[in-house]
């Protein structure tokens, strides 16, 4: 069915004709490297591919956006499947794709109604995909609604990007919306402020202390919480709470229900019960599409060089009128995953593991004091504490080269460094 | 010709491939091989290769000095920091993937007798809840858990009749403390012996 709409004539007369107001001639804003004419609608229309991660409420907007403004090799990544519930906003969906992938049925609907575009699925995580496969893109958008997602794709792209090679460099833009409020960021890799830079800016997740929970309970939250942290491992021993279960969050609410009568608390329902233990802001369709849409522009921006992107960081608060602020967060040094210095070594294949700490702690300009060595997969020498010292003492004899492939990384860490720093590790003959 | 570099370009990216030490990783490392841990603390890892699971014994004493001073102040009749002296206190720690993001989960994994910790394990510490926050770390964390033996804190009960004793007859519960550590019952609880052998 997809490959009969594909096949169809794709470009009418006229259907650019709007986005081609901007990209026929340079304005005065339009960046020097701009192509004006053809070269960059060719660039846009058959050469650029592009990584959209989540197929949800921001998702289904930046996917019909991108489709729209002339993106025409997109890709999808999402893990889940359509609920009822996100009938209201995620609008590729109908009560029919309850049940199925939101990829596959998202990609599907744009190609049958935007034609001449491909959209190519993947029902799955983004930590299925390897390096190889993020490679292949120019441009990555995030509309996702995990920190742990976010984290794990901004660090892949920082890693991903090697300075011999330009196109390793590949933006990563970021949407994200909570109830009114919404944020969109351009991050470019290694260059600006990534993910991670910024993590102490998030808020925490409302928590009630444990005692609160435990005795003097007020509120309907209360009584949930005190159903799936207390109640939930005492009685149902190891079996482990899935948030999507309909039987686990049946049986917390039954338990919250019971609490709550208890304590005269008036308010807990089946889905407030979801609510709390999947901590679910309510979704605003109309501050998806403000976020998504700033991240369709951004996305359109840097790809065809029309006009200067966003630096870095855009806020919209939209709960008491509509105010928005943009500010350029700073890279932060001692970030784990864009900070921090990165030190080519080449050591002997007779070096061992206790002259490399000899090594650098003796080197003038990183001046380490007792640094502690690992590789991504174990670790070589821990300074602290005892049992892990001991543990990894009979590696200091050990040859570097029994333990780290050549090319392969070294992370030390030290109280005298800020965060870490990355060894990356060849052999001389 | 383009065919030959675009594969060169997939051989170096695939040589490139390797498993990338993670942020939430390097913290943990930061963190441990930084812990400043007074005699009273010991770590242990069952599996020395895992970081994100291990064990901390707290043996409590009367308290640093600066607690004694600030307690013979405002209690001098009833110096009761050494309460727990004599005991080992096993906690487990299990960190996820997304720390420092979120807060290790930390249980006790013995039963015992504490106004701040349920019959279950459950710890109640500010900071490892609401109170979390990135900038913090295992060594706040484990000071912090020492600190409950020292100063443990009726206000905010999880075993609310060890709470409720505390408050109201304090010799009783000093009496309950010593009899729960060497595995007595209370109140219809048998607690676990926790003497240090």
């Amino acid at each position: 069915m997809a490959t009969e709409t594909q096949s169809q004539p794709a470009d009418w007369p006229g259907r650019y004709f709007h986005i081609d107001q901007v990209l026929n001639t340079p304005g005065p804003r339009t960046d020097e490297s701009f192509l004006a004419g053809d070269g960059v609608k060719d660039f846009l229309r058959n050469k650029s591919k592009i990584l959209v991660i989540g197929a949800g409420g921001l998702g289904c907007e930046i996917l019909a956006n991108l489709a729209l403004t002339g993106f025409k090799d997109i890709h999808v990544i999402d893990m889940d499947t359509i609920d009822i519930s996100n009938l209201n906003r995620q609008f590729l969906f109908r009560p029919k794709d309850v049940g199925k992938s939101k990829a596959i049925v998202a990609a599907e609907f744009i190609m049958k109604r935007v034609p001449g575009v491909k959209v190519t699925p993947y029902f799955g995580k983004i930590q299925d995909k390897d390096d190889a496969y993020y490679m292949q893109f120019n441009l990555v958008i995030c509309g996702l609604d995990s920190v742990e997602a976010r984290r794990w794709m901004n660090a892949t792209l920082v890693n991903l990007v090697d300075p011999e090679e330009p196109e390793s460099l590949k933006p990563l833009i970021d949407g994200g919306t909570e109830g009114f409020k919404g944020q969109a960021r351009v991050i470019l890799p290694t260059i600006t402020s990534c993910y991670e830079c910024s993590l102490d800016m998030l808020n925490k997740q409302t928590a009630f202390p444990i005692c609160t929970i435990a005795n003097t309970p007020r509120l309907p939250e209360h009584c949930i919480e005190w159903a799936s942290v207390l109640e939930w491992p005492r009685v149902r021993g190891d079996l482990k709470l899935d948030t999507d279960d309909p039987e686990h969050i049946g049986w917390l609410y039954k338990i919250a229900l019971a609490r709550a009568n208890e304590f005269k608390i008036e308010g807990v329902t089946w889905s407030l019960t979801q609510g709390v233990v999947k901590n679910i802001i309510p979704a605003i369709a109309s501050t998806n599409a403000v976020i998504a849409a700033a991240c369709c522009n951004e996305a359109f921006k840097i790809a065809t060089s029309s006009a200067a992107y966003l630096n870095n960081y855009f806020m919209l608060i939209g709960t008491d009128g509509v105010y928005s602020y943009t500010f350029e967060h700073e890279k932060r040094d001692d970030c784990p995953v864009c900070g921090g210095e990165a030190l080519e070594m080449t050591l002997k294949p007779t070096t061992t593991v206790e002259e490399l700490i000899d090594i650098l702690v003796e080197k003038q300009d990183i001046q380490i004091k007792k640094p502690s060595l690992s590789t991504p997969t174990k670790q070589i020498y821990f300074q602290a504490p005892p049992q892990l010292e001991e543990a990894t003492r009979p590696n200091l004899e050990k040859k570097v080269s029994d333990l780290v492939p050549p090319g392969g990384e070294v992370t030390v860490t030290a109280t005298t460094l800020p965060f870490s720093l990355s060894l990356r590790i060849s052999y001389s003959e | 010709m383009i065919k030959i570099w675009s594969m060169k370009k997939n051989e170096d990216a695939a040589a490139k491939k390797k498993p990338k030490t993670s942020a939430a990783q390097i913290r943990v490392q930061k963190d441990l091989t930084e812990l400043d841990l007074p005699p009273t603390m010991k770590t242990h890892f069952p599996d020395p290769a895992d970081l994100l699971n291990f064990t901390l014994t707290i043996t409590p004493d009367e308290g640093t000095r600066f607690l004694l001073l600030h307690i013979s102040q405002s209690n001098s009749a009833n110096n009761t920091s050494g309460m727990y002296k004599g005991g080992a206190f096993v906690f487990s720690f299990a960190i996820n993937t997304n720390y420092p993001h979120d807060p290790p989960k930390v249980k006790c994994t013995q039963t015992i007798y504490h106004p701040n910790v349920d019959l279950e394990g459950n710890v109640c510490l500010n900071i490892l809840r609401e109170d979390w926050k990135p900038v913090l770390n295992l060594n706040s964390v484990m000071v912090g858990l020492q600190y409950l033996f020292l100063e443990p804190n009726a206000d905010d009960p999880l075993n609310k009749e060890a709470a409720q004793e505390m408050s109201k007859n304090r010799d009783q519960f000093l009496n309950n403390v010593r009899a729960s550590m060497r595995g007595g019952h209370i109140k219809g609880t048998q607690y676990d012996n926790v003497l240090v052998r």
